[in-house]
């Protein structure tokens, strides 16, 4: 089939199964927006910012497990869309990515809008493609959707020129991909994972330390069996949130900066630390030298170059953590429940000692009771994104999550201004469920735009903003560590959150006490269009416990016990 | 496992690609490795070039230099040396007024000879293994080399 590169991007599109596009138009990507125009295969939805297209890719891409898809234009389309590359790097989110480029014949000339896109995404995608014959267009096209989405996924960035997409060839999408330089490792060495099982059989005090590539792999399930049928007990990191249900009896809980006790002293206590889809991130470990001091290490990882990064691994096994997993499953008749019974035990204490919890408090709300109450009025039925600060970290912690990809946040690269558009995504891939995101009055003025979006493309997010006029997580940080010098992080001048709301035609709600949250709650879920509810909380509270940056998983600060103050 | 910065060998067998050269030494600038030297050529009959290139750093950071190297799309192997023939090449212009005969002597030691002859300099080239090149570009100092060039070192396994 003879067509022109615009056509082909549409066609490629259509074929790889992809039902929703978020983008924003312009000068160098208009003859791909003209044949969206008219075509009816896949929405596209215009987000109000290009970085927030591609957040909203992201949580759509977390939610329903597919490749994430955005379209920009070149120059400041493009450096505007850089942010939400870098986030789903960092957090191995599958995306493809087109944007427009000038013309071949100006590149190199300092064109209008003119930037070295390639040049700049280079470090901040899994993959870079500049296409300069339509020719090229089926086959990169292909390679970014396989790319993206097998061994460990990432975003792939396709740049086009424009007059690329107006130059006809020859369409052919069923030519067979020769990758002979991309190949990556799904079957872990049946070997290791034997010795592995062994390690585990005769270990004392064994630990699963479960992360985000287990949702990558859609193995949860799979894990939630191994972890059952050893009755080993389990810590999850941050991007691992759901991959056991909040209930399951051998969940300790969150480890790391913000971890609870039980799940850092575990950590410290181990003698085998069983690592599925997980980067050792300093988040997570705090000092290194101090990290699982004795305990030997078995690491399953798609990618190579996490192995032995920063922890060596005794049992490297390199593989997709599912194969692994189901592998492992085979093996479990060694492994012995009873035999840890003392150390299930060892951790219930632990968590009696210094139980996850806050102290309530009799004028303000606590922000951390928000996150609980709607993990009670909800549950099961919302999704839960975030954006970034305490209020994240409250999330991660009190949020009663059950099931994998109910749960996304900006985990490795931080960014503010990620919680709404990614919700907006979540949205739009599973809209039976209610997408909520907990949010900042820092963090939401970085996208707030797209209210206007959400209200033209009936997304109804509702953003709960934990409004404690700071710029609450680097306030704490001053707090402790700075000797209270709160240098710029006072946001005592503020918007009015409600107004600003409506005045896109959403609807704001502004909550001082629990019974008001309750209503505003159960309102918005009800009117199902964009929301903002206001939560005013209590200004000066701290994320505990807290390892401070560099210190050891066991040195945490803690809650001060009440009456302490 | 040794935190001494050790002198390393890496080739790396990539697609021969626009911006390829880009993606690797993005990758050592990007994540603060060392390149002492890199060199690239295509490998005859095969869409393939090969890189060599000299770095240094501890055990663990050439491990992450040659995982990180693999996981880049278009390479297709990686080989870090343990045993192997290494060979560099340098190009010195001298004034013609130095003692040509000297200098002829001194480059044919080093597997070299005087290339170009021209009425204010002359230039000679030699082809060893880079710590004898250095060698050599300590000796020839008092010949008043007006200009050096350094290939960069190649190397092939045993
Ligand atoms: C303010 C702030 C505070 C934070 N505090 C904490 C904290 O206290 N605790 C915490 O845990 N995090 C915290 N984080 C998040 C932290 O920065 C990291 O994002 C997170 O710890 C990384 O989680 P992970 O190890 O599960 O790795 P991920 O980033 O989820 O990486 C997944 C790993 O799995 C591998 N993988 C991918 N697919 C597969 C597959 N199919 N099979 C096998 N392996 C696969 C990948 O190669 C990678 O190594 C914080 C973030 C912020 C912004
Ligand atoms: C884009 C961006 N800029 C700066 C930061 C640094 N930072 C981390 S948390 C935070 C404060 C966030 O404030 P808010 O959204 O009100 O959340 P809170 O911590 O108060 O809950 C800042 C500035 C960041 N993570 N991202
Ligand atoms: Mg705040």
């Amino acid at each position: 089939m003879q067509i022109n590169g615009a056509q082909m991007v549409i066609e490629a599109l259509t074929l790889e199964g992809v039902d929703t596009v978020f983008g924003y138009p312009g000068g160098a990507i208009m003859n791909v927006y003209d044949e969206i125009y008219k075509q009816k295969d896949f929405k596209h939805i215009l987000t109000r910012h290009e970085q927030a297209a591609i957040h909203a890719a992201e949580g759509y891409s977390r939610a329903s497990g597919k490749v994430g898809v955005a379209m920009i234009t070149s120059g400041p389309g493009f450096t505007n869309a850089v942010t939400g590359l870098a986030d789903a790097y960092m957090d191995s989110i599958p995306l493809v990515v087109i944007s427009g480029q000038v013309p071949m014949s100006l590149i190199g000339t300092d064109a209008f809008q003119e930037i070295d896109a390639v040049g700049i995404s280079r470090s901040c995608t899994k993959h870079n493609y500049l296409v300069t014959n339509a020719a090229d267009l089926p086959r990169v096209l292909k390679e970014a959707f396989h790319i993206a989405s097998t061994g460990r996924p990432g975003p792939v960035h396709v740049d086009i020129p424009k007059d690329v997409t107006a130059e006809i060839a020859e369409f052919d999408y069923s030519v067979e991909l020769e990758l002979e330089t991309y190949k990556p490792h799904v079957k872990g060495n049946p070997r290791q994972i034997k010795k592995a099982m062994e390690a585990i059989s005769k270990a004392k005090r064994p630990l699963f330390y479960l992360g985000g590539g287990i949702i990558n792999a859609n193995a949860a399930y799979e894990v939630r069996d191994l972890v059952r049928r050893t009755g080993i007990p389990a810590v999850e990191t941050f991007m691992a949130r759901g991959v056991l249900s909040y209930d399951d009896e051998l969940l300790i809980g969150m480890l790391g900066m913000h971890g609870s006790y039980a799940s850092n002293m575990a950590m410290s206590e181990t003698d085998l630390v069983i690592g599925l889809g997980v980067r050792f991130d300093d988040r997570v470990t705090g000092k290194l030298s101090e990290f699982a001091k004795n305990a030997g290490v078995i690491h399953v990882d798609i990618d190579p170059a996490s192995i032995s990064k920063l922890v060596n691994a005794t049992y490297p096994i390199v593989g997709d953590v599912k194969n692994v997993v189901n592998e492992m499953l085979e093996l479990t008749g060694q492994v012995k429940p009873e035999n840890y019974k003392s150390w299930r035990e060892t951790v219930v204490n632990f968590a009696n000692l210094h139980p996850l919890t806050y102290h309530e408090d009799s004028e303000r709300i606590k922000p951390q009771w928000v996150v609980e109450r709607v993990g009670k009025l909800l549950g099961d039925d919302a999704n839960i994104s975030t954006d970034v600060g305490q209020h994240q970290m409250w999330t991660g912690q009190f949020y009663p999550f059950t099931r994998p990809r109910q749960f996304m946040s900006s985990g490795g690269l931080g960014t503010m201004g990620y919680g709404f558009p990614a919700a907006m995504g979540v949205k739009a891939a599973s809209p039976e469920k209610t997408s909520i995101n907990f949010t900042g009055d820092g963090s939401i003025l970085m996208n707030c735009q797209e209210l206007m979006t959400a209200v033209e493309k009936k997304l109804p997010v509702i953003n709960i903003i934990l409004n404690n006029n700071f710029l609450g997580m680097v306030r704490q940080w001053q707090t402790l560590f700075y000797d209270k010098r709160h240098s710029e992080t006072d946001l005592s001048v503020q918007p009015d959150f409600v107004k600003l709301a409506e005045a896109f035609g959403g609807i704001g709600y502004r909550v001082n006490t629990k019974e008001e949250f309750d209503a505003a709650l159960k309102d918005a879920v009800k009117k199902d269009v964009v929301a903002f509810i206001e939560v005013i909380v209590h200004r000066m509270e701290n994320v505990m416990p807290m390892v401070p940056a560099g210190g050891s998983l066991f040195n945490m600060m803690l809650l001060e016990k009440k009456g302490d103050k | 496992m040794s935190d001494n910065n050790e002198r390393r060998v890496v080739s790396v067998i990539v697609v021969n690609e626009a911006s390829v050269l880009s993606r690797i030494t993005d990758l050592f600038s990007g994540r603060g490795y060392n390149i002492t030297s890199l060199t690239v050529a295509p490998i005859p009959e095969s869409k393939y070039s090969r890189l060599t290139i000299v770095t240094s750093g501890s055990v663990r950071v050439i491990e992450q230099i040659t995982k990180q190297l693999h996981k880049l799309i278009p390479v297709l192997r990686v080989y870090e040396h343990e045993d192997l023939v290494e060979k560099e090449m340098a190009m010195v212009k001298f004034p013609a007024s130095e003692n040509i005969a000297d200098i002829s002597t001194l480059c044919a030691a080093y597997n070299g000879k005087i290339v170009n002859v021209g009425e204010n300099v002359i230039i000679v080239m030699v082809a060893d293994e880079p710590k004898r090149i250095e060698n050599f570009l300590k000796i020839i100092k008092r010949y008043s080399p007006k200009e050096i060039v350094r290939s960069g070192a190649v190397a092939l396994e045993r």
